[in-house]
């Protein structure tokens, strides 16, 4: 062998050994799901798939009424992705397009939101949901989560390498300024919000803390909720086989966004990369 | 079609002043080239007639009508834009009909209007295609098509041949010409390329630092600069410019001792006054040492095959006056240090040193 084929080979194996620590853990839930109970506690690890796949996610769907969570984590997911998408396709264009009284202050103002996830507010927010009674609720759920800095800033980015000449092309063509973002802005910036709604979905889908709090009924639950509740069981052991099913088949809708916009995710990603 | 002027125009961006009282009425059917350096204001004049910058102060007429404050869409102007601005996620179709749906025309009109342009610019076999997939030429052509097909009173361009490569321009110059001949609409060109703005111009109006410094037919300013400013910018190379002064008498021009020459007619009212002398390089004609006007030293020469351009300077040292001479030959004594030349008295050029303008002879 040549030594550039050397060289080849070596890397290739590191990255090899990287896939295979990076994907075991989802691999190693997936022969566990297929398990019987049994078989999950043999020591060493039993890393031959089984055959009770099925029996164990029917078992995961009835204790938590899979379809439930599947639903409420669904609109949740794909509602706050929307909303969140659209107020930052807008708040971008406001901040680019316009100079309008404020500008300089609200775009620090914006950013500095960044600074302060979730948890850190989590006590005011709570209360003020209270207030709003939307405790229990889709609105107490999503709200939270609409105004979104990194949306608005991978749109201001995106629109900053828009040509100037364009916006005003499309002003001599007559096009007012909801037209323009409408007609020739949201269809450019179709990349991004693949990439945008693929990383807010996934997001959403994985939220624990707050649903947590803000719901306290069984038909509010969402699907990190539901999983833990798979594992708290009155069993003396928790019954791994069947929690993994339930993990496998929380993960089929993140994969299956991710599979249908990948093409433009990774497009949308290159593209915020470049700049 | 429609008239178009500019009465007293002035824009400042702050406090920066970009546009500073420019007046020029352009004909019905003219073609006229704004040109000047980058910086000199000429974009954002063609914006203002776009309606895309408003005003400081001053009125633009469309028509015979007061347009200040009309949005770009209600006045009837289509523009040409430098970097083409073609919507990218439109068809060359979608681009040239889209001004057209905006404004509400039936399918079969719009159908219509689109196939003719793309006829006359030879764009049909690509109108399914999208922008990103056309050569530069091309897509020079489909922004050309999307103004076309408005049948606008006023074509506005803002320097359209800058991102096209030599050739492709010189061909593109001449489909504009020919398109202006077959629609006749009153048209506005920005260049900063004074070849584009004599080939095209019926007239140019010359710009610099935002005010007027000339406004007139090629020809004219050409061969009758108004301000040194123009004949230093159009012109290649540029005018040579002389120091010197009128002799007391008024009759003959000195110029540090190397010219001595007697006026075409005299100049009593400039009798003592610091002048200019404006001599395009090609007006400079190689002759006797004996007979010569003036002798510079040789710096550099260029072969261009067709002539030669001899760069050089009058005085003690490299920090004289340069001037630049074309000889229509190749050069008559290679390795000469200094170039015997006489020139025509009527093709001089006098410029006052003080106003930097024209001094008619």
């Amino acid at each position: 062998m040549t030594p550039m084929l050397w060289k080849m080979s070596a890397i290739h194996a590191a990255l090899w050994v990287l896939v295979v620590i990076i994907t075991f853990p989802v691999v190693y839930a997936l022969i566990v799901s297929t398990l019987t109970f049994e078989q999950t506690y043999v020591y060493p690890p039993r890393l031959i798939p089984g055959t009770e796949l099925w029996n164990n996610v029917v078992e995961a769907w009835d204790r938590i009424n899979m379809g439930r969570v599947y639903f409420v984590t669904g609109v949740v997911s794909a509602g706050t992705a929307v909303v969140k998408i659209i107020l930052s396709l807008m708040a971008a264009f406001a901040y680019t397009h316009f100079k309008f009284r404020g500008r300089a202050l609200l775009f620090p103002l914006t950013m500095i939101t960044q600074m302060l996830p979730l948890p850190v507010r989590i006590l005011p927010t709570f209360e003020m949901m209270a207030d709003l009674q939307w405790i229990n609720t889709y609105s107490g759920l999503m709200f939270p989560f609409f105004a979104s800095t990194t949306g608005i800033l991978l749109f201001r980015q995106f629109y900053l390498t828009v040509p100037r000449d364009l916006p005003d092309a499309a002003r001599v063509d007559g096009a007012g300024p909801m037209r323009y973002f409408l007609q020739i802005l949201v269809p450019l910036s179709r990349t991004n919000i693949a990439a945008l709604f693929v990383i807010e979905f996934i997001f959403m889908w994985s939220q624990y803390l707050w649903p947590l709090i803000i719901t306290t009924t069984a038909d509010m639950r969402m699907m990190q909720i539901g999983l833990k509740m798979l594992i708290a069981t009155d069993q003396i052991a928790p019954a791994w086989n069947v929690i993994m099913a339930g993990t496998i088949v929380s993960m089929l809708p993140p994969l299956v966004v991710l599979m249908l916009f990948r093409k433009s995710f990774a497009e949308g990603i290159a593209l915020q990369t470049q700049k | 079609m429609a008239e178009v002027s500019f009465r007293n125009i002035h824009k400042s961006f702050g406090k920066v002043k970009v546009i500073e009282g420019v007046t020029i009425d352009v004909a019905d059917g003219e073609f006229v080239v704004i040109v000047g350096p980058s910086g000199c204001g000429k974009s954002t004049l063609l914006r203002i007639l776009a309606g895309l910058e408003t005003v400081t102060s001053g009125e633009v007429m469309i028509g015979g009508k007061v347009v200040n404050d009309l949005a770009p869409k209600d006045r009837d102007v289509a523009m040409v834009f430098q970097n083409y601005a073609l919507y990218p996620h439109m068809s060359v179709y979608g681009n040239m009909a889209y001004g057209l749906k905006i404004r509400g025309l039936p399918k079969a009109e719009i159908d219509a209007r689109v196939q003719r342009a793309a006829e006359i610019l030879q764009l049909t076999e690509f109108l399914k295609r999208n922008p990103r997939d056309l050569s530069g030429g091309q897509r020079q052509r489909v922004a050309m098509g999307r103004a076309i097909v408005r049948e606008p009173t006023v074509f506005l361009f803002d320097e359209p041949l800058s991102n096209l490569d030599a050739k492709l321009r010189v061909q593109m110059r001449a489909e504009l010409l020919e398109m202006h001949k077959r629609l006749r609409t009153t048209t506005l060109y920005v260049t900063h390329d004074q070849v584009e703005a004599m080939t095209l111009a019926d007239r140019m109006l010359v710009l610099n630092e935002g005010r007027t410094e000339q406004i007139g037919t090629p020809l004219e300013v050409y061969n009758k600069p108004a301000t040194t400013f123009v004949a230093g910018f159009i012109g290649s190379p540029p005018m040579n410019l002389i120091p010197g002064r009128i002799a007391p008498d008024g009759a003959t021009l000195v110029s540090d001792g190397e010219i001595d020459v007697r006026l075409p007619e005299p100049l009593p009212k400039f009798a003592g006054r610091k002048v200019l002398l404006g001599m395009r390089p090609d007006d400079l004609l190689p002759c006797e040492p004996g007979a010569a006007l003036v002798t510079p030293h040789i710096d550099f020469t260029e072969l261009l095959g067709s002539d030669t351009l001899v760069y050089g300077h009058i005085g003690p040292d490299k920090t004289g006056t340069r001037v630049a001479v074309r000889l229509h030959h190749a050069m008559p004594s290679v390795g000469q240090a200094a170039l015997p030349l006489g020139f025509e008295a009527k093709s001089m050029h006098l410029f006052d040193a003080e106003t930097e303008k024209r001094i008619e002879i």
